[in-house]
C-alpha cells in the first residue's frame, strides 16, 4: 500500500490564494444559482389538463398520415410526369379542379402546420428558459400559424380558375 | 495445511514477480470545483496520483482528499453502488463513482469529474438535491390502499404481478438519470426520470390502489408528456433500469385509461 503514495499536485486553477481581497468569505459567500423547482409564490398552480397528451398524440398521429400526404404531394409535384417544369397555373387549376385534391391539400395545410407549430412550441418550452421569452415566442409562433393556416385555406376555397 | 488459494498464489507468485513493473499508473483526474466562500465561479484543477487502474474513482477521489487537499466535497456512503450519494458526472457520462473503474476511462487522459447537472452545485461535487426529492414526494412513492383498516395479513401478489414492475424497484435515487435529463436542465420543472420511475413502481403494482391519482399527477403539464425519448436516462442509470421505456409505459396507461 506505501506504493500508493501520492505524487504531485499540480494546481493549474484558480482556487487558492485569489489575488488582491476576495469578494467572497465565510461571512460573505458568493450567490449560489437558484435551485429549480422552488416552491415559491410565482410558482404556477399544477395544471391537470390532457392538453399535453392530446398533444402528444396528434404528433404521432398527424406525423403517420403526413408520411402519405407529403410524399405523394412531392412525387406529385416533382418527379412523376416531367417533374417540376410541368408546374404552372394551369397545373395547379386541373388539380384544384377535384375536390379530392383540394381536400388532400387543405388536410396537409392544416395537419403541417399544426404538427409543426406543436414542434416548435415544445421546441420553445424546452429552451426558452424565461417566461417573457416563451411568451414572446409563443405568441409569435402562433400568429404566423393562425395566418399561414387562414390564408392557405382562403386560397383553396376561393381559387378562381378564370382569373385575369 | 495451507488453503489452495494460498499455495496457488505463492506458487504463481505474480504480485512479487511484478514488482518492476509495477501496476501502478500515474492518472490526472481535472475535478470541477467550486466554493461559494472563495469564488462565484467554479473552476477545474488537476489532481495527479498514482493509481491502481483496477480501482474505482472513488477510491481516487479518497486518495485525493486524504493525502492531497483535504477541502475536496463530495457525498459517498456506502461506496458499494447502493446507496446512492456519488452520483457524479465523470468524462461527461453520470456514473456512480463507486462503480466506475478506473481502468475503463482512458486514464492515459485527463479523467474529468464535475457534479451532477441541472441541480445547484453546493460545494466542489456536492449538489441540492432538494428539487429531485421535491418531485420524488410529488409522485406519492408509498403503498397507498382504499381499505382504511389494519392489515391482518400480509398483502399478497403473484409471480407475475411482482414481475410487471420489477425493473422499477431497483432505483436507488441516486440522480444520474433526472440530472441527465436535457428537459430537466432548463428550468427544472419537468418531473424528471426518476420520479416517473419511482411512480411506475407504484402505478403497475397490483397491491396498491392509487395508480389513478399518481397517473393524474404525471398527466401534468410539466409530466410524462416532456419526455423526449432521448434515452439520456437509460444510458446513465448505474442500475440497469430501463428508465425511458418505464416512462413510455406510464403514457401508455394514461392514453389507454382514456380510449
Amino acid at each position: 500500500m506505501s506504493k500508493n503514495t501520492v505524487t504531485t499536485e499540480t494546481a493549474t486553477s484558480g482556487i487558492g490564494p485569489v489575488e488582491g481581497a476576495s469578494l467572497y468569505d465565510v461571512d460573505h459567500p458568493a450567490p449560489l444559482i437558484e435551485a429549480p423547482r422552488k416552491r415559491t409564490k410565482k410558482t404556477p398552480k399544477s395544471t391537470r389538463g390532457n392538453f399535453e397528451m392530446y398533444g402528444w398524440l396528434f404528433m404521432r398521429l398527424s406525423g403517420v398520415v403526413l408520411v402519405v400526404l407529403v410524399i405523394g404531394h412531392l412525387l406529385i409535384q416533382l418527379v412523376l410526369d416531367g417533374g417540376v417544369s410541368k408546374i404552372g397555373f394551369a397545373f395547379v387549376a386541373g388539380r384544384w379542379a377535384s375536390p379530392f385534391w383540394q381536400v388532400w391539400d387543405l388536410l396537409m395545410l392544416w395537419l403541417a402546420m399544426l404538427h409543426g407549430a406543436n414542434g416548435l412550441r415544445t421546441v420553445i418550452n424546452d429552451y426558452a428558459e424565461r417566461a417573457n421569452t416563451r411568451l414572446w415566442l409563443k405568441g409569435l409562433l402562433y400568429t404566423a400559424t393562425v395566418f399561414t393556416i387562414l390564408l392557405g385555406t382562403l386560397v383553396i376555397f376561393t381559387f378562381d380558375p378564370n382569373i385575369r | 495445511m495451507a488453503t489452495p488459494t494460498l499455495d496457488k498464489a505463492d506458487g504463481a507468485g505474480a504480485p512479487e514477480a511484478g514488482f518492476a513493473d509495477s501496476p501502478y499508473i500515474t492518472a490526472t483526474f481535472r475535478i470541477r470545483r467550486f466554493n461559494s466562500e472563495v469564488s462565484a465561479e467554479a473552476v477545474w484543477e488537476d489532481f495527479q496520483l498514482e493509481i491502481d487502474p483496477k480501482e474505482r474513482v472513488l477510491d481516487a477521489l479518497h486518495k485525493i482528499k486524504w493525502d492531497q487537499d483535504g477541502t475536496l466535497t463530495f457525498r459517498r456512503s456506502c461506496a458499494h453502488g447502493i446507496c446512492g450519494s456519488d452520483a457524479m458526472r465523470i468524462n461527461g457520462k453520470n456514473r456512480l463513482a463507486c462503480k466506475t473503474l478506473i481502468k475503463d476511462l482512458s486514464p492515459e487522459k485527463p479523467i474529468t469529474v464535475e457534479p451532477i447537472k441541472g441541480l445547484t452545485v453546493l460545494k466542489d461535487l456536492v449538489v441540492d438535491m432538494e428539487p429531485f426529492f421535491q418531485a420524488y414526494r410529488d409522485v406519492m412513492p408509498f403503498l397507498i390502499t382504499k381499505d382504511t383498516n389494519e392489515p391482518t395479513r400480509e398483502r399478497l401478489q403473484t409471480a407475475e404481478d411482482r414481475e410487471r414492475f420489477d425493473d422499477t424497484t431497483k432505483c436507488i435515487l441516486c440522480a444520474a438519470c433526472t440530472s441527465s435529463c436535457p428537459v430537466f436542465w432548463n428550468d427544472g420543472q419537468y418531473f424528471g426520470p426518476a420520479a416517473i420511475v419511482n411512480a411506475h413502481r407504484f402505478i403497475f403494482d397490483s397491491r396498491d390502489e392509487a395508480g389513478e391519482q399518481r397517473l393524474e399527477i404525471l398527466n401534468d403539464k410539466d409530466g410524462v408528456w416532456r419526455c423526449r425519448t432521448t434515452f439520456n436516462c437509460t444510458d446513465a442509470c448505474p442500475r440497469g433500469i430501463e428508465v425511458t421505456k418505464a416512462i413510455q409505459e406510464v403514457k401508455r396507461a394514461l392514453i389507454t385509461r382514456r380510449f
